[in-house]
């Protein structure tokens, strides 16, 4: 008889994590706007302050700055507080308190004040939602020295990056793909929680890599899907982390197959996506094949419910951008 | 709010008048404790004479001085029992070596060999705030952590009158309140921020009156008097670490030298408006009560003088000391571990200082 491993949502799966982890270690405090007895907007911390109690889960007045300044406090005086932010777009308010103190706090206090916190955060788009709903900033966060930045693909991965999160001594931004907080997988809760800082090869390829975090993942996975029944053996890495960067997996399976396309959602200006194709660039460029390809959204605000899916990097985009890898060997150049 | 409570947001309270006379129908203050804190208010000064001459000698990059604020930076220090915490500006200096801190290691920030010199966990002294209010609601959430573990722990939290025009000053005495933390929100009107007057920061009827709009008690109190300081900063302790909540203290003083050497105040306020002030100083004031009263003495005055010179010699030596940076240390603790990407950084740098050697 096989053992079937439980389906449940990635917000399940995430609440699932907090439960662990609440249940695990008392100093484990979970809080944000609509947390508590509502269990969040998508109901990521369902039955929480039920379950747990007022004082572990809990619900604050509704201020950014003032959920994250909280949380620093709460560390500094021992506690792992876990936040959430309600959305992408509303976690802007507590940047200064991101940027200058929590990514900060150990550095300048040469690691007697370490900050083991936890921001959730749902993020990037998909879901038809309003403007200041959908975006996608983990660039803000990589770009800021001192801060973990992890972001799950599966939920299976949901449950164990943030358990690792939540263990992490550094402070962690840990963002959620909202569009995928309803999508059904089996979960593995029992195998062993993933290294933060390690990206993963979903999707071995000889031919071309793509290299995706977060909600673009399964897109590329779609993608690699499709381009195998045009017969291309197209590889997926799921970054995992995004900060720290896992540039030994990443350039061992470009070194590997020698043409790499960079899927993400977010405006490709100065974004995740370039540091990729610049890092990579640097570190493979004797095993390329071809320049490394990029499939991002435009530099644009993110657009409104009916024109998202012309935004979205979608399966079309990454297979043109694999097609255009030069894979016909170049024609000598025609003297004029 | 009784109308009372929104009496004492208007009115300074005060213990000792201008003159360094026992106000009518106050309580008479303990002696010991005023004689201690009038030693505190000398070393304090010295101080910032101290640190504004080692500016102009070249050995602090820059230092905010609290001239005139000494007698607030020593009683929000001395009220706190060892357990509580303190959450200090870059202005604080004073009320952080009144807390056990060696000034040295408070002027290192200042002296540009690190950002904070000190171990804020072993004397529970926040590391200096230089953007505003951030670290308010800070203190507030090391103040819930307290409540929620069962602990009477108070926070003192310190910001200045411009800082009361941030959004996160706002956010956290809101916060504190709802969450009735353990928290002195204690804010020191210095009249200026920077160039900018008080009127261009609030037109609220006191400081202190805010605090109605967030359902807290806010107190007015003469910052130059160290009596009434004592007085009513002790009672908001008091009053937290008693599980009454948090309160919000405003210190009515002056900041008499510029904000920094970098300053010229001159552009912004005229001479006369900082001789009344230098008038109001806690320092002649507290030493022309407690010499009225028989308690301090000429040979106190020169024991305190001695302790005072004792203290700026030491700093002399210890910022004037040789120290050597370690370029290692800018990699180490911006994560617990060193990232693959950092391990890579501090080898190119520790190459590069190599090659520098050799050549």
């Amino acid at each position: 008889m096989i053992n079937e491993l439980p389906k449940m949502t990635m917000a399940q799966a995430i609440n699932a994590a907090l439960r662990d982890a609440m249940t695990a270690d008392e100093s484990v405090v979970m809080f944000g706007e609509d947390v508590g007895t509502l269990g969040g907007v998508f109901r990521v911390t369902d039955g929480l302050t039920r379950d747990f109690g007022e004082n572990r889960c809990f619900d604050t007045p509704l201020a950014e700055s003032g959920i994250v300044g909280l949380a620093i406090g709460m560390a500094m005086n021992g506690m792992r507080p876990v936040v959430e932010m309600q959305f992408d777009a509303f976690a802007y308010p507590a940047f200064e308190q991101i940027t200058s103190h929590v990514a900060k706090m150990s550095n300048r206090t040469r690691g007697r004040l370490r900050m083991p916190l936890v921001i959730r955060i749902p993020y990037a788009g998909g879901i038809g939602g309003v403007e200041h709903h959908c975006d996608s900033s983990e660039v803000y966060y990589a770009h800021t020295p001192g801060l973990t930045v992890v972001a799950p693909a599966t939920n299976t991965d949901a449950y164990g990056l943030l358990r690792a999160s939540i263990e992490s001594p550094d402070p962690v931004i840990f963002l959620e793909p909202k569009r995928q907080y309803f999508s059904r997988e089996e979960v593995d809760l029992t195998s062993a929680v993933p290294p933060i800082g390690r990206a993963v090869v979903r999707r071995p390829g000889r031919d071309a890599t793509l290299i995706a975090y977060g909600p673009s993942v399964p897109v590329a996975i779609t993608a690699a899907e499709q381009a195998a029944a045009e017969g291309r053996d197209i590889g997926v890495v799921d970054l995992r982390s995004i900060v720290p960067f896992d540039d030994e997996t990443v350039c061992a399976e470009v070194r590997r197959t020698g043409r790499a396309v960079v899927v993400a959602e977010s405006a490709g200006f100065a974004s995740v996506a370039s540091e990729i194709v610049a890092r990579v660039t640097e570190r493979c460029f004797h095993h390329l094949e071809a320049p490394i390809g990029r499939v991002t959204g435009f530099d644009i605000p993110y657009p409104p419910p009916k024109l998202e899916r012309h935004f979205l990097p979608g399966v079309d985009r990454i297979l043109d951008a694999v097609d255009a890898l030069q894979w016909e060997p170049t024609a000598a150049p025609v003297m004029s | 709010m009784s109308a009372d409570l929104l009496a004492r947001a208007m009115t300074a309270t005060r213990v000792l008048d201008e003159a360094g006379r026992l106000l009518r129908g106050v309580e008479t203050p303990d002696g010991a404790m005023l004689l201690d804190g009038y030693r505190r208010l000398i070393l304090a000064r010295r101080l910032n004479d101290q640190a504004g001459a080692l500016v102009r000698q070249g050995r602090l990059a820059v230092y905010p001085s609290s001239r005139g604020q000494e007698a607030c930076q020593i009683a929000c220090a001395t009220v706190l029992a060892d357990r509580d915490w303190l959450f200090p500006t870059y202005r604080d200096a004073a009320a952080i070596c009144a807390r056990g801190v060696d000034p040295v290691e408070v002027l290192t920030l200042l002296r540009g060999d690190w950002h904070c010199g000190y171990d804020p966990v072993e004397h529970r002294v926040a590391p200096q705030a230089t953007p505003l209010a951030t670290q308010l609601l800070h203190a507030v959430g090391v103040a819930h952590a307290a409540t929620l573990r069962g602990e009477d722990t108070v926070v003192m939290a310190l910001c200045g009158d411009g800082a009361t025009s941030e959004g996160d000053f706002h956010e956290a005495c809101n916060f504190a309140a709802v969450f009735a933390a353990p928290v002195v929100f204690f804010v020191q009107n210095n009249k200026y921020a920077i160039s900018v007057p008080l009127a261009r920061q609030s037109v609220a009827p006191s400081l202190a009156a805010k605090a109605v709009g967030y359902g807290m008690p806010g107190i007015r109190v003469d910052g130059n008097d160290l009596a009434a300081l004592n007085l009513v900063l002790g009672e908001a302790v008091a009053r937290a670490r008693s599980g009454g909540g948090p309160s919000l203290i405003e210190a009515d003083t002056y900041r008499i030298e510029a904000h920094t050497n970098a300053d010229d105040a001159t552009r912004y306020r005229t001479d006369d408006e900082v001789a009344e002030w230098v008038a109001r100083d806690p320092l002649s004031r507290l030493r022309t009560y407690l010499t009225g009263v028989g308690v301090l003495d000429e040979s106190q005055e020169q024991e305190f003088a001695a302790q005072a010179e004792e203290m700026a010699a030491q700093i002399r030596a210890g910022v004037g000391a040789e120290t050597s940076v370690n370029p290692d240390d800018l990699f180490a603790h911006v994560y617990t571990s060193l990232t693959p990407q950092l391990i890579e950084q501090r080898a190119a740098l520790r190459n590069e200082l190599t090659l520098e050697e050799a050549s």
